[in-house]
């Protein structure tokens, strides 16, 4: 799992362009969207992209986004139940 | 003086009709045009439906009698139909005989043939020649040359709010004396570019839209082209024209928020509409019928709904004809100023079609039935990506400044 | 009557306020030019890392003629002539190869060319008029005239005019802020100057 929440942190930064900002700067726990990292809808649609591309998982519907992107750490636990690419 | 803008020819072909009265009367009897993908083949033909005009590109060459070598695209096509169809219409003989111009409006330009075409080049020189079509600017010059237009062109590309800046830069224009007339409008054509770009931003609909509803889930993309010939008091004098109505206001604001979504308060859109009123010396209760952006996206009509609210103490009748045709992109504007004149000049108001449930943020109910309505004042939004929102306010009798 | 005391024109190897250089390129490509201004001039917005390279260039010409600038209905009138091609590409590119076919939304978003005028509104919250031109070359004559029109109906009380070229590793971008009183006459010998 930790070696999950690590290659995330990377992708997340590689794929919404987060130039500034190093995976020891993403908390397990913190807020990626509102406050947290600042990420926008835009940012989530891309993750969704990110969740079919690297973990073949394919969301229907954006709104489930809101749950699973709460953090790294709901994200690992989703893409680790769901995965179908490994 | 400042001259008023008087609109004497429309053309327009969509998925409801090859025709201005085609387009009408699929209106009021209420016969959208929302179908499965059929023109060409994508790997979401099942997956959504959209606004397409039931010919092929070799029909459409056929219509305009284009030459068997030719470089027009199925947007310049549309284009070219649309305009020469408004310029018949305005009973116009010799474009260039008075300061004429075109300002022509697109998106996908040239796109649907080259992505058809771009693989092939290598191998298939013929279709080289497409190339030079891609760009924007190609389709407003194959229109031009269509029209026989020797004065000025121009081309705007401002995504869903393109052709409400044609239309507001051309009566700019002729206002100001720079032209005498002006055709002007849009153009977009569906491809693989835009359908597939849209479905990754999630916000299309397996199904037909629902504009204005709380179960809406997203808009159906169209493609269509609209055009309307606008001329200053001193053509429409000499020439003896019919005045079909005038462009009596408008207004252009930026809504400053995201590249794509709208503001939670539709501040761009009641600033827009807040300008548009200026300018046509009007209050907004002198409004018969708003024509709405309403593209059933989750999003705009939420936006929109509640700049409609905070500009209008009584909101009037309103619709969204998207549900007819799609949101047809850089024509809509286009489309919609064809229809709004339209339900002036016969006083009538076109239904939101798919309208079951009002969205539980406010109690905004469209105009479900066509209606006959004596108006005076209509009022049309469009809004594009980039924040770009555009109002038109059309009106029977022109205002004088 | 109108006039224009300020202008940008940024280019491969250089860019210039007024004429004179600010910035000089020594082998930087685009990405690196544009990132080392945005650090020297201690720009804070994450935002313009997802910005694709057209808006890039429109968002750091727009910072430096705006600099501090105060007011607020500033329309923009941009214009060039491949509109967003650059990124068209990028985005064809993700849907061709059926069995890799990833779109990314982040790169559609960016396939209009007004949204470069969509990313300056945001930055320097400016709800005002504004329009993208496509065109050979810079419309010097209709910019003069949509912008002598602006400020004299009070639509607008300065006038953004701009030409803001990206492809293919190719760029240029000539700004400039056209008010009602100034250094520079706005004519149109003038703004071929600037633009040339």
């Amino acid at each position: 799992m930790e070696a999950l929440k690590q290659e995330l942190k990377e992708r997340i930064i590689e794929v919404l362009n987060l130039e500034d900002i190093t995976p020891a700067d993403i908390q397990d726990t913190e807020a990626l969207f509102g406050d947290g990292l600042g990420l926008d809808s835009i940012d989530a649609l891309e993750l969704i992209v990110l969740l079919d591309k690297e973990y073949g998982i394919k969301l229907a519907d954006p709104k489930q986004g809101k749950e699973i992107f709460q953090s790294v750490e709901t994200m690992a636990q989703f893409i680790a139940e769901n995965r179908t690419k490994l | 003086m400042r001259s008023r803008v008087a609109i004497t020819g429309m053309g327009i072909i969509s998925a409801i009709g090859s025709t201005v009265e085609e387009n009408f009367d699929a209106l009021v009897s209420k016969r959208p045009g929302i179908s499965f993908l059929e023109n060409f083949s994508s790997r979401h033909a099942s997956e959504i439906k959209v606004g397409e005009i039931k010919r092929t590109n070799e029909e459409l060459q056929q219509l305009l009698g284009l030459p068997a070598e030719n470089t027009f695209t199925r947007t310049s096509m549309l284009g070219a139909y649309a305009a020469a169809q408004a310029v018949k219409a305005a009973g116009i003989k010799d474009l260039n005989d008075v300061r004429a111009g075109l300002i022509s409006s697109t998106s996908v330009g040239g796109m649907d043939f080259t992505e058809k075409h771009y693989r092939q080049y290598l191998n298939h020189p013929e279709f080289q020649k497409y190339i030079e079509s891609h760009h924007a600017g190609d389709s407003s010059n194959k229109i031009a040359h269509y029209l026989g237009l020797k004065g000025f062109v121009s081309t705007i590309s401002t995504a869903c709010s393109s052709a409400a800046n044609a239309i507001m830069l051309g009566a700019g224009m002729i206002e100001q004396g720079y032209l005498d007339r002006v055709v002007v409008g849009g153009t977009d054509a569906l491809s693989k570019f835009t359908v597939n770009g849209f479905k990754t931003l999630m916000i299309l609909s397996d199904a037909d839209n629902m504009p204005f509803d709380q179960e809406r889930k997203g808009l159906n993309l169209g493609e269509a082209a609209a055009y309307l010939v606008l001329e200053s008091d001193e053509v429409v004098k000499r020439k003896k024209r019919e005045v079909l109505a005038y462009v009596a206001g408008y207004g252009n604001a930026n809504d400053a928020y995201h590249q794509t979504a709208s503001s939670e308060n539709g501040e761009g859109a009641y600033l827009a509409m807040k300008e548009a009123f200026e300018k046509a010396g009007i209050e907004p209760h002198e409004i018969g019928y708003v024509n709405a952006h309403g593209t059933a996206t989750p999003n705009n009509d939420l936006s929109e709904g509640r700049a409609l609210l905070r500009i209008f103490d009584k909101v009037p009748a309103f619709s969204s004809t998207k549900a007819f045709t799609g949101h047809t992109l850089a024509a809509a504007a286009a489309v919609e100023a064809v229809y709004s004149v339209l339900a002036l000049q016969r006083g009538i108001v076109f239904p939101n079609l798919n309208f079951r449930r009002p969205m539980e943020e406010f109690n905004l109910i469209p105009q479900t039935e066509p209606v006959s309505k004596e108006l005076k004042y209509v009022l049309s939004n469009s809004f594009g990506f980039g924040g770009n929102c555009s109002t038109l306010i059309f009106s029977k009798t022109g205002t004088h400044e | 009557m109108y006039a224009i005391n300020k202008f940008i024109n940024i280019q491969k190897d250089a860019i210039f306020e007024n004429g004179i250089c600010l910035f000089k390129n020594e082998e930087d490509g685009f990405s690196a030019f544009m990132k080392r201004v945005y650090k020297e001039r201690g720009i804070n917005y994450p935002k313009f890392y997802k910005m694709d390279d057209l808006c890039k260039l429109a968002f750091i010409a727009a910072e430096l003629l705006l600099g501090d600038e105060e007011e607020k209905d500033i329309a923009l009138l941009l214009s060039n002539r491949e509109a967003s091609l650059d990124t068209d590409l990028k985005h064809q590119q993700t849907i061709q190869d059926a069995a890799a076919y990833f779109p990314s939304p982040a790169v559609f978003v960016y396939t209009l060319p007004n949204i470069t005028i969509g990313e300056i509104s945001i930055r320097h919250a400016l709800k005002s008029e504004s329009a993208f031109f496509i065109a050979e070359r810079f419309p010097a004559e209709r910019m003069q005239q949509y912008a002598q029109y602006l400020l004299k109906t009070k639509k607008a009380v300065k006038v953004l005019c701009g030409w803001v070229h990206f492809l293919n590793g190719e760029y240029r971008a000539d700004f400039y802020l056209v008010e009602t009183h100034g250094n520079i006459a706005h004519t149109i010998e003038n703004i071929n100057e600037i633009t040339k």
